[in-house]
């Protein structure tokens, strides 16, 4: 069984809403679309307060090189433009839509038919992927064009499909692989075409056995497409540690998967481009897990984008009365939400809600040097070593320690026995050594 | 509507904790403890639970009324060093003695340094070299092992432990052959099965190694520390024996005779003063079982654990920063 080498864990699994299929979720009656959803520079916002909007029309245009297009989701009328907090905590810039029907921007193919014949060229395919503000759906919303723009002087060899789903209680993913599976495969066979390469990797973890039986069957029709079970183990679904279990290549230290030949996009993302570039769909709604152990309907839900988290909780039955801390995203990773109106973005792959009980940190101990953080970190790293350097303010010995290298996976602060909050501070350390490396760029 | 909790990621944990891990080192003591009350009787009943409440009492006064902040004797860390520090001293040891090893264990290695986790040396080996110095002579009066409903044991029937013979005898000019002959000699099984001479904990290898499986199966320690060890001292012993038999044992003395089980399972691998990465595990290791061979054919004293792990437990800050994991992207091997 192909996995990571180096470190790991592997916490419960809770996929409660497993076999739950795909619902699509009533139409709210109002959205917040933020309009930084990716990586980079915030977009540019094109519409005015009082302006009515279709489906799917660009509201915010991305300006520079690393940004993207955000297209309202609803039809309506936009009632303000404000500073909303959204899922990071932070108050950010958002339109904010009154829903009113649900009519659509000409162009767009709603229909349910499967178009397989991509005509679009390369350009053509990056061009759009840009305009339908496609990002990578797996959290870190980069926008996908720019991965598809391979630098000067590397070349892509590998295309790798993260279908891992590592994180404990998600199944949006399998969700997805399991029911749009076949759209999914021609999106990955549209990335292969931008990018010029002729071999792709489907990474699947082992428990999602029906998934990898029906993509594998969908790939086995195809040239060049080749679903890769994978161990059950977190963080396999990290990039770089899906490369290695993949292809068995370490993509070194602080470079990108472009210097091992490899790009990696996820299953959702590839969804998206296929849905962009042969159903012209701009990115505009995406599958959302609502699970938790009291959730009373735990399910995935196609939810469009700007609704607030509360629409979700109602749809699965409502916040449960023991219900201590609702989290977007997995258990692992995700972040704590300050409140319930806070908007699904393009990055919210589920929204976990813990209970009380279990939402609350046990007081932190004395370290007892047990080195469990060491055997566990996916990188290789001393999260011992970088947390009491932080602790200490020595940024400079923790960037020689490779503290940047960290993924902040949270493995470490799992799995320590005193409980010690070990990612809080290698994520302060990570914030002012980063701060001191783009300072000494400056000089 | 209740209050929602907001904190940093994960937001789950693994149900491991200190306590779990030093319960689990009590659980693993527990055989070791049953041949000790099995040979020497109700004393080594005594000797343990004099010990293991002097140090949670140690404990407790020090952190209540001297740094008059939380009390955490429920961690089980001051019972694993009650446990140890009874397992490496002869069951007839007097209490007032045993009260005075706690309070140095406790009292001077382990909470003058901050408590647990911050100490640099192991408390319990601390609080036995200490005690082996200071009181040399009931520190080294071994009973005869009687069972559990034998008749009291007095400090006028000693019993010897291997190490003790071979040293006497060689420093007498007798060969290994002559001495391993003589009735004195407690022999293989013997070492194996615990009927010898020696501390509470260390004579029984079997009891030792039934923790140590426990210890590895929980994942409370790896087998980095314990295989280095045993090879290093295996492979010197070897070396040294081939050499020249008439004036070494062979390595299986050194293997089962006094605390080499206990000391490499037990107290070599405990995490607060050991290495914390393989490497750093592995090295550690072999310095341990090098210091210990040396210790026992050339030094002063017949045995060596206590002051090679000692001595290597000083050694763990240079090897915690000499021997760093391997990590990821370091070395690209592609392909």
């Amino acid at each position: 069984m192909k996995t990571f080498k180096i470190g790991g864990i592997h916490p419960e699994e809770n996929k409660l809403s497993a076999d739950k299929p795909i619902e699509v979720l009533p139409l709210p009656s109002k959205v917040y679309i933020p309009v930084s959803q990716s990586l980079g520079a915030p977009s540019k916002v094109i519409v005015e307060k009082g302006a009515v909007v279709k489906t799917g029309q660009v509201i915010a245009k991305g300006e520079s090189f690393i940004s993207s297009n955000v297209h309202s989701s609803v039809s309506g009328t936009v009632t303000k433009i404000d500073d909303i907090t959204d899922t990071s905590g932070y108050r950010r810039k958002a339109v904010f839509i009154d829903v009113a029907g649900d009519e659509w921007e000409d162009g767009i193919d709603r229909t349910p038919e499967i178009k397989h014949e991509i005509t679009l060229d390369r350009d053509e395919i990056v061009r759009k992927i840009n305009e339908m503000g496609v990002v990578g759906l797996g959290g870190a919303t980069f926008p996908s064009h720019v991965k598809l723009m391979v630098p000067e002087g590397r070349k892509a060899e590998y295309l790798i499909i993260n279908g891992v789903e590592c994180e404990p209680y998600l199944t949006s993913d399998h969700r997805l692989m399991l029911e749009r599976g076949e759209e999914m495969v021609i999106g990955v066979k549209i990335l292969m075409k931008a990018l010029g390469v002729s071999k792709a990797f489907i990474g699947i973890e082992k428990n999602k056995k029906d998934a990898i039986v029906h993509l594998s069957m969908i790939c086995s029709k195809l040239s060049g497409i080749e679903v890769v079970p994978l161990k059950v183990k977190y963080p396999q679904g990290g990039e770089k540690q899906l490369i290695k279990a993949v292809i068995n290549r370490e993509v070194p230290s602080g470079k990108l998967p472009i210097e091992v030949g490899c790009v990696v996009n996820n299953v959702g993302t590839a969804l998206a481009v296929y849905e962009a570039v042969q159903k012209n769909k701009p990115l505009i709604e995406r599958v959302v897990t609502v699970t938790g152990k009291t959730v009373q309907k735990p399910s995935n839900l196609l939810v469009r984008i700007g609704t607030p988290v509360s629409t979700l909780i109602d749809h699965a039955g409502g916040l449960p009365e023991d219900a201590g801390k609702v989290i977007s995203g997995g258990p692992m990773m995700g972040k704590a939400l300050t409140s319930l109106d806070i908007p699904v973005v393009k990055g919210t792959s589920g929204i976990l809600i813990m209970k009380g009980e279990e939402s609350k940190r046990a007081a932190a101990l004395n370290c007892i040097r047990c080195a469990r953080c060491i055997s566990v970190c996916p990188m290789g790293l001393e999260p011992v070593l970088l947390a009491q350097l932080s602790e200490n303010q020595l940024f400079e010995r923790a960037e020689k320690e490779r503290i940047m290298d960290c993924i902040e996976c949270g493995s470490c602060h799992y799995t320590c026995p005193a409980g010690r909050p070990l990612l809080d501070y290698l994520r302060l350390g990570k914030n002012k050594t980063g701060i001191l490396i783009r300072n000494r760029g400056k000089k | 509507m209740n209050l929602l909790t907001v904190s940093g990621s994960p937001h789950i944990h693994t149900q491991q904790s200190v306590k779990s891990i030093m319960y689990g080192v009590v659980i693993a003591m527990i055989p070791a403890i049953f041949v000790s009350v099995y040979f020497f009787g109700l004393d080594a009943a005594r000797v343990i639970l004099i010990s293991v409440a002097a140090c949670l009492l140690v404990e407790w006064t020090i952190q209540k009324y001297l740094l008059k902040g939380p009390v955490s004797i429920t961690d089980g860390s001051a019972v694993v060093t009650g446990i140890l520090l009874a397992f490496n001293v002869p069951a007839n040891l007097p209490w007032w003695i045993l009260v005075i090893g706690a309070i140095v264990s406790i009292g001077i290695a382990k909470m003058s340094f901050g408590g647990l986790g911050k100490n640099p040396f192991n408390p319990a080996l601390i609080g036995r070299v200490f005690l082996l110095i200071s009181f040399p002579v009931q520190m080294t009066s071994w009973p005869v092992p009687k069972g559990l409903f034998g008749s009291q044991i007095t400090d006028a029937i000693t019993g010897p432990t291997t190490l003790g013979v071979l040293k006497e005898g060689l420093d007498a000019g007798k060969t290994v052959q002559e001495i391993m002959a003589s009735p004195e000699f407690p022999g293989y099984l013997n070492d194996l099965l615990g009927a010898q001479g020696g501390s509470l904990g260390e004579i029984s290898a079997i009891a030792l190694l039934l923790g140590a499986a426990y210890m590895l199966i929980r994942k409370i320690i790896t087998w980095h520390i314990p295989v280095a060890y045993l090879g290093s001292a295996v492979i010197f012993s070897g070396i040294l024996w081939l050499v020249d038999p008439t004036r070494f044992v062979d390595p299986a003395i050194h293997l089962l005779a006094g605390g080499m089980m206990l000391g490499v399972f037990f107290m070599a691998t405990d995490m607060v003063t050991s290495p914390m990465t393989p490497m750093g595990q592995i090295v550690f290791g072999v310095g341990a079982g090098l210091l210990t061979i040396m210790i026992r054919v050339w030094g002063a004293y017949p045995e060596g654990v206590s002051f090679a792990i000692l001595i290597m437990n000083a050694f763990v800050p240079l090897i915690n920063n000499a021997f760093k994991p391997k990590r990821f992207g370091e070395v690209v091997k592609n392909g």
